[in-house]
């Protein structure tokens, strides 16, 4: 293993090892009672004791944070090349997207508790904080194209359709690639947080949800179970997206190579 | 590259394209070209010579079809006229391959990729670069990468190659190749160069005419003649003509420079 490898794989690693045995000491050490801060040992034997309502959840969760982000992904998309095509359509829709973009998401949910079912309003809080930055990465790179290869495809008279399939799309795919990222994780966040909002008109069955629940109930190593799930799933939407982006740019953009030293 | 002697072009070749009292005004009211009247004759190799501002750009983006004049007329000898652009940065695409980017003009032109390939492969090798047809831009040189882009250029055997100060942020030693390279190319290719830069001594060594302008509104102070064969060696930098020559457009220029000043 080399020095750099060690560095970037063993070091956090051990890192996290170190805090988790910490916890655990300082826990018995100190015999602080499970309703105050669990150990990390039994906050793992609460995961795998409970787990059939906490994967129930989950399920929930995950299946609310992808669908968010498939109609973000989809919807973002086509309206930045909306926007790409027809400027005053951006100039008429930029008073929403900025109103939409500043309101906090958990002032949002009530009211569409109001207007919607308890998971259509977690699935639309959701939608809504990733659909902006997947919008906006991905106009912004529709119209960052370079102004010469611009200038080279008309000169070659290039239809409107080839610009935009051989030139415009991939010059903005870093930029959407960057958008999807940051909307994978506000999708997780918005469901969250809508879930949060839903699950105290007692309503709903997401991890969430749980966390209110075994709050409620002085259940704190299910609360500290099911936040681990939490945090796993947004590592695991992360990965999957950095991976998605790797593939994709490794071999041209600067974004995805490890810099010559 | 193979090297063949052009003869010297005569004032009689061939006009390609004229340019008629054309002047541009951008839509911000700046005058960038007032009254230029100027032939581009077959086979020869142009250099327009000036300092910034002076619409040395301006009239290779009229002769691309980039932009229409405000005032005046472009007459081609000929209505279908190919055409390929060497910019001053290299403008290739990253995503893609060497091979796809040479590709792009004849690909636009509806040429699949294997009608394509023996023009594209023909192009690479004559700039050199037939082994680094499936390499990324980004893994080339500056000096490479400039090449793709004048192997794009001439993928489709244009009447006239606009380079609008293509070796600038190259280093001398790569840049002194390349234009020897380039004139070499051009000679065996037959095609017509108008050549954009800011160097005096490059425009003399390169150039069988060169067009002085000056800025501010830009326009044309004073047509200079080459007359020696291309391809020319690194020898004529040491001839009497091209000292002669430099001398002359060093005035013609500092002479278009001090107008500007008294305006």
């Amino acid at each position: 293993m080399t020095r750099r490898e060690i560095q970037r794989y063993a070091l956090p690693a051990f890192a996290l090892i170190a805090a988790l045995v910490g916890w655990e000491l300082v826990v018995r050490v100190n015999q602080i009672e499970p309703v105050i801060l669990p150990a990390p040992s039994l906050v793992l034997k609460t995961l795998i004791g409970d787990w059939t309502v906490l994967f129930r959840s989950l399920l929930v969760t995950l299946t609310i944070t992808l669908q968010a982000l498939i109609a973000a992904t989809i919807g973002g998309a086509l309206l930045a090349l909306v926007f790409a095509r027809f400027r005053w359509i951006e100039e008429a829709f930029f008073p929403f997207a900025v109103i939409m973009q500043v309101t906090p998401v958990i002032s949002i949910a009530p009211l569409l508790l109001v207007y919607l079912s308890s998971g259509g309003a977690v699935l639309v809080c959701s939608f809504l904080v990733a659909f902006f930055p997947i919008l906006s990465n991905t106009a912004l790179g529709l119209s960052s194209v370079d102004h010469n290869l611009l200038d080279l495809f008309q000169m070659y008279r290039a239809s409107r359709g080839r610009q935009l399939l051989w030139l415009r799309l991939p010059s903005a795919l870093p930029y959407f690639l960057g958008g999807l990222r940051i909307g994978g994780g506000l999708a997780l966040i918005g469901a969250i947080v809508a879930e949060i909002a839903a699950g105290s008109a007692g309503q709903g069955s997401g991890l969430a949800f749980r966390i209110i629940e075994s709050g409620s109930r002085l259940n704190i190593p299910r609360m500290f179970a099911a936040l681990v799930l939490i945090s796993l799933t947004g590592i695991f939407i992360y990965l999957v997206l950095s991976a998605l982006s790797y593939l994709l740019l490794h071999r041209w953009h600067d974004s995805a190579r490890r810099r010559e030293t | 590259m193979s090297l063949m002697v052009a003869p010297i072009l005569q004032v009689t070749a061939p006009r390609l394209v004229r340019l008629e009292e054309v002047g541009k005004t951008f839509a911000n009211g700046t005058v960038a070209l007032t009254g230029v009247d100027m032939d581009v004759r077959r086979g020869e190799f142009l250099s327009l010579l000036g300092p910034s501002g002076c619409g040395k750009s301006t009239i290779l983006r009229l002769l691309a079809g980039l932009t229409g004049p405000t005032h005046g007329w472009i007459n081609w000898s000929e209505q279908e006229h190919e055409l390929g652009f060497v910019f001053q940065e290299p403008t290739l695409m990253p995503w893609t391959s060497v091979f796809s980017n040479v590709w792009l003009p004849l690909r636009l032109k509806g040429q699949s990729r294997a009608v394509a390939k023996p023009a594209v492969m023909e192009a690479l090798e004559k700039v050199g670069l037939a082994g680094f047809a499936n390499a990324y831009p980004r893994e080339l040189s500056g000096g490479m990468k400039m090449r793709v882009s004048i192997a794009r250029a001439l993928v489709t055997r244009p009447a006239l190659l606009l380079m609008d100060e293509p070796f600038a942020a190259l280093d001398e030693i790569t840049r002194n190749k390349l234009n020897d390279d380039l004139v070499a190319l051009k000679c065996e290719l037959g095609a017509t160069v108008v050549f954009v830069t800011h160097s005096v001594y490059e425009s003399v060594y390169l150039s069988d005419r060169i067009v002085v302008m000056a800025p501010r509104p830009g326009r044309i102070v004073a047509e200079i003649e080459i007359e020696a064969p291309l391809p020319r060696a690194e020898d004529f930098r040491l001839e009497p003509l091209y000292v002669e020559r430099c001398r002359e457009t060093s005035a013609a220029l500092h002479r278009a420079m001090s107008h500007e000043a008294t305006l």
